[in-house]
């Protein structure tokens, strides 16, 4: 019993003190933005690793998850004789919130377990100890510009999410059921505010960005330079960032929908 | 292979004024320990200008953390580490850095970036810390590769080399900056016969030719005692030993008897401790 | 280096398609090309009841949007409600004797307000008020009046 609970007590200990890292690694990765601005092409290679090579997958799925919402959305709104709405109920669902979630889902999914493998791997093999001998801050070269790519692009990625997902729900909508072409983009314009709901899911993207890719970082850097070490910590990574994402969408959503 | 008594421990060994040159480093005091286990208990170096100078002990007696905490990426829990004069855990950020430029290290795995080719890993402390014209830079980078025998393989990826040619051209870029001394963390660990030769040689070579200072951690007696000026021997946290590789082959303590020779059994106990073997296997199952 | 020019190539390219992405939704899915807040005359008017009239909610004219609503206040002299409209600075020649009225878009549709025109040579200015108004139509009400009337006309 007495074993249990110290147990416990071991591991609420060992959660805060790996709080604590992470926010300090965090300050650090921050500190590094000036040089960063010095040699844009570390940040060009990681918007290339993290956004570029997500595109595909984001895209694809964006087409898909537009089309199903077309599908069920007619379903449901044929019901009352509103299939009008089509346009903005596909609209409404991507923009505010599927864009950014499920593009940060899948996002942690791909780059950010490449990520942490990467910087696991690079801490095994004595890379970051091998840069730190050089005189050269292992953070400030390797973690801020995974970064700060990540938060770029994060944004970027759920936009064309939104983007394709609203030309599948078009598609399927308009083009396979039938729903009249100038309502479905009419009502949508009317209803789908610029502010309130554009702005807001760019700003969501651009917090799971930062979520993400600080996940992916400090379980990578924090992994053990083990084989067996590295795997938990991409385990971890995408565990950890799913929940981050799908919690604070809550807390946002609350804030920014709510009265 | 008897179990005996151990033997008494002798007492820890101060640096002795040996051959000519000014301590580079100089360690005083040394304790560090990781989580319940010490590694080092009060432990005296001297490191002198210009000579090669091998720490040399058992596997597990932290010979890689000792650079580690020379080079400033650990700190003692007591005790001082002084490098050309300055307290290497004292110094700011800033002037850490500064001092671990004219340090070069050889890790053991080599430590190459592997998202860089080969030219371009030798060239990174220069494009870091030096602003050169490219032309020039390309020129010094290719001597170093050159010295190291590499130059045909500038183009390659780390992915690419054997493990003795990583090894070489993670040397050529630990001098890349020309440093004032070259620490080597068991370099000959896992090395062919031929490779071993070459490494040896260029050891010797790099230290004579440019005056630098090389430390040279492993437990490779042969090859580490044919070419250093100087040897430690470090076990269970202390300094047994040190001296010219003649005075340590005279030497006939116990402890450096075994570990020269490569004794499986003396004052490095054979047997893990444990129960005598008659109880174990004719008492009852282990609680 | 053919890989470097390569790889930003594709960074470029990415970063030009989620700007296009951005675009779109901004110009084809939002409201931005219909918006216009901002400048605009304010105007007021009292309702005794204005049912779930939002900030924001649309004035019209024709079922032309030309306006907005920027406020709603209670009045704790009269109990009436006494809303704000934002006009658009187009649209100065609203006679003064306009009939503001709360309407229902479509079935489950959101309330805005909506201008009849009347005759008058004046015109409303910035600040004035809209003297002729009719509340939202509230379901329970209806109903109750709906009973009401059926109840009386039974009686007979």
């Amino acid at each position: 019993m007495i074993e249990a609970l110290a147990s416990l007590g071991r591991s609420g200990l060992a959660a805060l003190a790996s709080l604590g890292r992470a926010h300090l690694l965090l300050l650090g990765i921050i500190a590094g933005l000036p040089s960063l601005l010095l040699r844009p092409r570390l940040l060009i290679m990681q918007l290339f690793g993290i956004g570029v090579l997500s595109v595909l997958i984001v895209v694809v799925s964006g087409l898909f998850v537009g089309m199903v919402l077309g599908l069920q959305g007619h379903y449901v709104l044929s019901q009352f004789g509103a299939s009008e709405s089509l346009g903005v109920t596909v609209a409404a669902s991507l923009v505010r919130e599927l864009g950014p979630v499920v593009t940060a889902l899948l996002v942690a999914g791909r780059a950010g377990s490449a990520l942490t493998a990467e910087i696991g791997l690079m801490k095994a093999t004595e890379q970051l100890s091998g840069l730190e001998m050089m005189a050269v801050d292992p953070v400030k070269r390797v973690l801020t510009p995974r970064f700060f790519g990540g938060l770029l692009a994060m944004p970027l990625l759920a936009a064309m999410f939104s983007a394709v997902g609203v030309i599948g729900g078009w598609f399927v909508g308009v083009g396979l059921l039938g729903v009249d072409d100038g309502a479905f983009w009419s009502q949508m314009q009317a209803k789908i505010d610029l502010h309130e709901d554009v702005v807001n899911g760019v700003i969501k993207s651009v917090v799971f960005g930062f979520v993400v890719t600080w996940i992916a970082l400090y379980e990578g850097y924090d992994a053990m330079p083990t084989a067996a070490g590295v795997s938990r910590a991409t385990t971890r990574t995408v565990v950890h960032s799913s929940l981050a994402v799908l919690g604070l969408d809550f807390v946002l959503t609350a804030l920014m929908f709510g009265d | 292979m008897g179990q005996g008594r151990p033997d008494p421990e002798p007492t820890p060994v101060r640096p002795a004024a040996g051959p000519a040159g000014d301590v580079l480093v100089r360690i005083r005091g040394l304790r560090f320990s990781r989580g319940s286990q010490t590694i080092f208990d009060d432990v005296d170096l001297d490191i002198r200008r210009g000579l090669v100078t091998a720490i040399m002990g058992p596997s597990g007696t932290g010979k890689t953390t000792l650079l580690k905490l020379i080079s400033g990426q650990l700190h003692p829990d007591a005790g001082t580490v002084e490098v050309d004069g300055q307290d290497v855990h004292r110094l700011s950020r800033r002037d850490l850095y500064r001092l671990r430029t004219r340090m070069g290290m050889l890790f053991q795995s080599g430590a190459l970036l592997t998202d860089l080719s080969v030219f371009e890993n030798v060239a990174f402390p220069l494009r870091e810390h030096a602003r050169l014209p490219e032309p020039l830079l390309r020129k010094l980078v290719l001597m170093k590769l050159e010295a190291v025998g590499l130059r045909g393989a500038a183009r390659l990826m780390p992915s690419e080399l054997s493990g003795g040619m990583a090894r070489r051209v993670a040397l050529a870029r630990a001098v890349a900056l020309d440093p004032m001394m070259i620490m080597y963390d068991e370099p000959f660990t896992g090395q062919d016969p031929i490779s071993m030769g070459v490494l040896v040689a260029l050891i010797r070579q790099l230290n004579d030719a440019s005056g630098l200072t090389s430390i040279v951690v492993s437990h490779d007696v042969r090859e580490t005692a044919g070419i250093s000026d100087y040897l430690y021997i470090i076990a269970n946290g202390r300094v047994m030993c040190g001296g010219t590789p003649a005075q340590v082959e005279a030497d006939d303590s116990r402890w450096v008897r075994q570990f020269m020779d490569g004794l499986p059994d003396g004052p490095v106990r054979y047997h893990y401790p444990a129960e005598p073997l008659e109880q174990d296997l004719l008492g009852g199952p282990r609680r | 280096m053919a890989r470097m020019r390569t790889v930003e190539l594709l960074v470029g390219i990415f970063m030009a398609a989620g700007f296009v992405a951005l675009f779109f939704l901004a110009m084809k899915v939002s409201n931005l090309s219909t918006a216009a807040d901002g400048d605009g005359y304010l105007l007021t008017a009292r309702f005794e009841n204005i049912g779930s009239l939002k900030v924001r909610s649309p004035v019209t004219m024709a079922g032309v949007r030309i306006g907005r609503v920027d406020s709603i206040g209670f009045d704790q002299d009269t109990y009436q409600a006494v809303v704000r409209l934002r006009i658009d600075q187009d649209y100065d020649r609203i006679p003064s004797d306009t009939f503001a009225n709360i309407f229902t878009a479509g079935l489950l549709g959101e309330q805005y307000i909506g201008l009849d025109p009347g005759a008058s040579e004046d015109y409303l200015r910035g600040g004035d008020r809209i003297e002729f108004t009719q509340s939202a139509l509230v379901l329970e009400r209806m109903i109750g009046q709906f009973l009401f009337s059926k109840a009386e006309g039974g009686d007979k």
